[in-house]
């Protein structure tokens, strides 16, 4: 267990070298995975793959955790991702909840909006918490897994593929050495070397516009909001964005303009004038990092190129107005994980691992389309575009119609792989959110006597939800122990009305749905069946259980349908 | 479908209003009103393949010859 020394400060920790026996041995020693980048992308593949199993090298060119003022908003479906990670609990303990998003125009507040209006969910819409934080829960993670190794100060500086498996070229503190592997993913950021090693570029267009970046340290009594302001009196004809992080931190973003010179910006007494012009004069604060950004949207042709799989920042790029860049990195981890694992366990052929380009390809354009709508709204590109913002913003006191169009950053939420090859059609009649591609929502149930939640106890691998009003028949029963007990891990969740005191059944779990809600959201019936992915995804459903159908849709989902 | 026959009663005394709409603003003013307009009517009518239409038919003949600001391609 984790002592109750005070917690490290992980902006400043710094992780030892260590030589690896790998660096002296004759021959490139093989490793099955090798993840590159300790990114919270590249730790969250590698603690993914490690908990199923599976030997994983984490290379980091760097000895610390992100620096500076980079992500704050952690998603719901990331904390989800996290919690089956089995590290959720503490982001959110640490991290700071919100569901409220405000929008100002000029002084007055034009809009509201709610990420999360319904409850019955264990997690929040968002938290925030700095970036080097969540690398640091993810690093505490990592560590206690034996078959999960991170090797710091190893910069990859070459790779090269064949039939058989991929080359390494890597520089350390003392010289270079070799490694082979036989799946690579490429989570070296943004300005991922390893997609120049195979030829390839990530394009896209970069907004001209830059944004001062200042974390402020200061006790303030503001609520827990994201707060948005297009053309405040305090920063005339641009705009700000105010987001509480923990420990009396506070984000705040200045929308600069094109012209403005980063290097003046940067200056500490200008940023505290523009702090100031914010908070009045007489507010106490102290400046804990700034930064001049300027942002773009870009993505790689394709994710997949051979055994090299790129996720997150080296894949795609987005503007932060929406909180997707993480979030959908994050989203490619958890997709990618579980294919890779069940083809390196022989389970599934490798062209699975095809379905994780064409799922988060059609992800990463979600996100790119959203944040570039954002970033349009935020940045008018001429006088007819800065005119119908600025009728939108006024409009929007009045019109309920133009606050729907006021668009200070659409937030994460998860894609829906919709047409996804590994989902099957539904043959019976379904309404609701819940189609084959969408990721599972959670609900509030009881089990064994004790609150849960719904997607707390998915299994680790496939997870088949039944919706039974009581005990199921004994023929059901041996359906869906049969199912379970396939090639493919199976869990069986047995969903009852509360209520219904059904006995604990061997190989299952007995779930009531203690408000009604999960029955709700799957527009489930007596005798309903879901089966949901690794990644918590539905793949299929139907009306009835037929252990035929189950099977042929799980081998549909593992590529060999 | 839109509507390019008149469907307005008094056409004269429209045009008449839509200008007077616009009596002493500066530029700036006219193009925020007119943006207004156009969002406040576009809400009204609904129909996105009506508004699509329109908007085609608006920009129709014209070539550009300004230049958007806001972005350029990266490769
Ligand atoms: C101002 C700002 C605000 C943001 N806010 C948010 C937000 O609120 N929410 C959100 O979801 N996202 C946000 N983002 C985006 C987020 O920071 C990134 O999307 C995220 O860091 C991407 O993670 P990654 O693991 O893909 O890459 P990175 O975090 O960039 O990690 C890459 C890792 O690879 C290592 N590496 C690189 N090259 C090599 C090499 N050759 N060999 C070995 N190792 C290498 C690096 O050392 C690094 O550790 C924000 C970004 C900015 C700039």
């Amino acid at each position: 267990m984790r002592s109750a020394v005070s917690a490290p400060d992980y902006r400043n920790l710094t992780f030892a070298y260590a030589r690896s026996p790998d660096q002296d041995a004759p021959r490139p020693a093989r490793h099955p995975v090798v993840v590159v980048g300790g990114g919270p992308v590249g730790l969250t593949a590698a603690i993914d793959l490690a908990r199923q199993g599976i030997p994983v090298l984490l290379l980091d060119e760097d000895d610390r955790l992100s620096t500076g003022s980079r992500a704050i908003c952690f998603a719901k479906r990331t904390l989800e991702i996290f919690d089956r990670l089995g590290c959720g609990q503490r982001m959110v303990d640490k991290g700071v909840t919100w569901n409220l998003g405000k929008v100002f125009f000029r002084d007055e507040p034009v809009y509201s909006f709610n990420l999360q209006p319904d409850a019955g969910h264990q997690r929040p819409a968002f938290i925030n918490l700095q970036q080097y934080v969540v690398e640091g829960y993810l690093l505490e993670r990592a560590a206690e897994f034996a078959n999960l190794e991170i090797r710091w100060k190893n910069r990859v500086t070459g790779v090269c593929q064949d039939d058989d498996g991929v080359t390494l070229e890597i520089a350390t503190p003392e010289g270079d050495y070799r490694l082979r592997c036989d799946w690579l993913i490429a989570a070296d950021g943004a300005r991922s070397a390893i997609r120049g090693h195979i030829g390839q570029k990530s394009s896209g267009q970069t907004f001209r516009d830059r944004f001062l970046i200042a974390d402020v340290r200061m006790t303030a009594d503001l609520p827990t909001e994201r707060w948005f302001w297009f053309d405040p009196p305090f920063h005339r004809g641009q705009s700000v964005l105010l987001h509480r992080q923990p420990d009396d931190i506070w984000r705040i973003d200045f929308q600069l303009g094109w012209d403005a010179d980063p290097e003046i910006e940067r200056d500490p007494e200008r940023v505290i004038a523009r702090v100031q012009a914010l908070l009045g004069p007489d507010a106490a604060f102290e400046l804990d990092w700034v930064s001049v950004y300027t942002f773009s949207c870009l993505r790689m042709d394709r994710f997949r190129h051979g055994r090299v799989l790129f996720a997150g920042d080296s894949a795609h790029g987005v503007s932060p107005f929406g909180a997707r860049g993480a979030n959908g990195g994050i989203q490619d981890a958890d997709n990618l994980a579980w294919k890779l694992a069940l083809v390196l366990r022989g389970l599934a052929p490798e062209t699975l691992l095809d379905s994780y380009d064409g799922e988060r390809i059609a992800a990463a354009d979600e996100n790119i389309l959203n944040s570039t709508r954002s970033t349009d709204f935020i940045t008018p590109k001429n006088e007819a575009s800065l005119a119908f913002r600025d009728a939108t913003l006024e409009l929007a006191r009045d019109c309920g119609f133009a606050r729907r169009l006021v668009n200070s950053g659409r937030l994460s939420t998860p894609s829906t792989y919709r047409g996804s090859p590994l989902s099957s059609a539904d043959t019976g009649p379904f309404s609701g959110a819940m189609e084959p591609g969408a990721p599972a929502a959670d609900a509030p149930v009881r089990t064994a006597g004790r609150d849960a939640w719904l997607l707390r106890e998915t299994g680790s691998g496939f997870t088949g939800l039944y919706f039974s009003p009581d005990a199921p028949p004994a023929e059901t029963l041996r359906a869906l122990r049969a199912a379970a007990g396939g090639a493919l891990p199976l869990a069986i969740l047995v969903l009852t009305p509360a209520g219904a005191q059904v006995p604990a059944l061997d190989g299952m779990t007995v779930l009531e749905d203690a408000a009604g809600l999960a029955a709700d959201r799957y527009d489930a019936r007596p005798g309903t069946f879901y089966l949901l992915r690794p990644d918590q995804h539905v793949c299929a459903r139907w009306r009835q259980f037929h252990g035929e159908a189950v099977q042929a849709a799980l081998a549909r989902a593992t590529g060999q349908g | 479908m839109l509507t390019t026959e008149l469907n307005i009663a008094d056409p004269d005394g429209f045009y008449e209003a839509l200008i007077g709409l616009h009596r002493d603003l500066t530029a700036e003013q006219s193009r925020l009103v007119n943006a207004k307009l156009v969002l406040l009517l576009a809400n009204h009518v609904g129909d996105r393949t009506v508004l699509d239409e329109a908007m085609a038919l608006a920009r129709r003949g014209l070539v550009p010859s300004g230049e958007d600001r806001a972005m350029h391609a990266v490769a």
